[in-house]
């Protein structure tokens, strides 16, 4: 599996992401610069959006770092059926992109938080959770100011109906409560995939819990899902 | 020369926790008499166009692609010539 990290101004979680697939999990790992344009499909298997604050987070998280150059390169890639997983940051400018729906709001309580949070698993048939199980309950961190996932009802409704809500925050039982939600998200809402499937955005951090030393291993299995429909495809 | 007043607001369906929040202190203030605060952003863009209605639509154009997102957001400019 070929992964391309892709680095904006301001990305910081482009070295763990890049640890985690390519020293932890033993693929192929490149990055790229925000400002190259190349044909992905040509190189890459996966493309990694990964968290930080693009362009400081001005004016909206993500809005700025849309319209880079890699961009363009990233939405060809994404229309020709390549996995795209955008993690925190790497979500928001996925939604800015208009390649998932909605928008990542300011937490409602206004704080950032850094924490660990419980998911649970919504589908294991798309290409990210496929090592998981419906309604297994993954451990991994959030470090965010902006995941308050909004849409409108009706663009939320569609989301539900067609099964597109990959991960949503819940109790360590798997309970999706108002106590669970870390920051105000419609119907707890944690991570999408596109209709097709094959792009996913999640606030969460998996590339931060792939080691024991890391207080946990659960982000492991979102790679290893990649990883796996790599080899099934590829 | 142009200068576009640019007003960004969250839509009224969209929940706005910041400016809850700064009700909240008003009223700690003393100001009961307020009855909300929407938040927003505020930028002033200077523009070259040799007429009014050239400038109006690149004015509108960049809130609809950048400034802007329709999801949560409106908005509404000002527009006056620099002499």
């Amino acid at each position: 599996m070929r992964f391309g990290i892709v680095v904006f101004p301001g990305t910081w979680s482009d070295g763990d992401c890049y640890h985690a697939t390519k020293n932890v999990l033993g693929q192929d790992t490149n990055y790229l610069w925000y400002q190259e344009s190349p044909k992905l499909s040509d190189r890459f298997d996966c493309i990694v959006l990964p968290g930080g604050f693009s362009y400081g987070d001005y004016l909206r998280a993500g809005s700025i770092a849309r319209f880079s150059p890699i961009m363009s390169a990233v939405a060809g890639f994404a229309s020709g059926g390549g996995l795209v997983i955008g993690i925190c940051n790497g979500f928001q400018i996925l939604c800015e992109a208009g390649l998932l729906p909605g928008v990542l709001m300011r937490n409602d309580h206004l704080q950032y938080r850094c924490q660990w949070s419980c998911l649970r698993v919504e589908r294991s048939t798309t290409p990210f959770t496929s090592s998981c199980i419906p309604g297994q309950v993954l451990r991994i961190p959030i470090s965010h100011g902006e995941g308050n996932y909004f849409a409108d009802g009706p663009t939320i409704q569609a989301l539900e109906e067609r099964g597109q809500v990959a991960f949503r925050y819940s109790t360590t039982d798997g309970d999706v409560t108002p106590d669970a939600n870390p920051n105000g998200s419609a119907n707890n809402i944690a991570g999408i995939t596109n209709r097709k499937g094959n792009v996913l955005g999640m606030m969460p951090h998996p590339e931060r819990c792939c080691e024991e030393l890391m207080g946990g291993t659960d982000g492991k299995l979102i790679f290893e899902s990649i990883i796996r429909h790599g080899a099934r495809t590829g | 020369m142009f200068l576009a007043k640019i007003y960004i607001t969250l839509k009224s369906t969209v929940n706005d926790p910041q400016g809850q929040t700064v009700h909240g202190g008003l009223k700690t203030l003393g100001y009961d008499s307020v009855e909300s605060v929407r938040m927003g952003k505020y930028l002033e863009v200077k523009i070259q166009a040799d007429e009014r209605s050239g400038a109006e639509a690149q004015i509108s154009e960049m809130c609809h692609k950048l400034l802007s997102n329709p999801v949560i957001e409106d908005f509404h400019f000002d527009l006056e010539e620099l002499s």
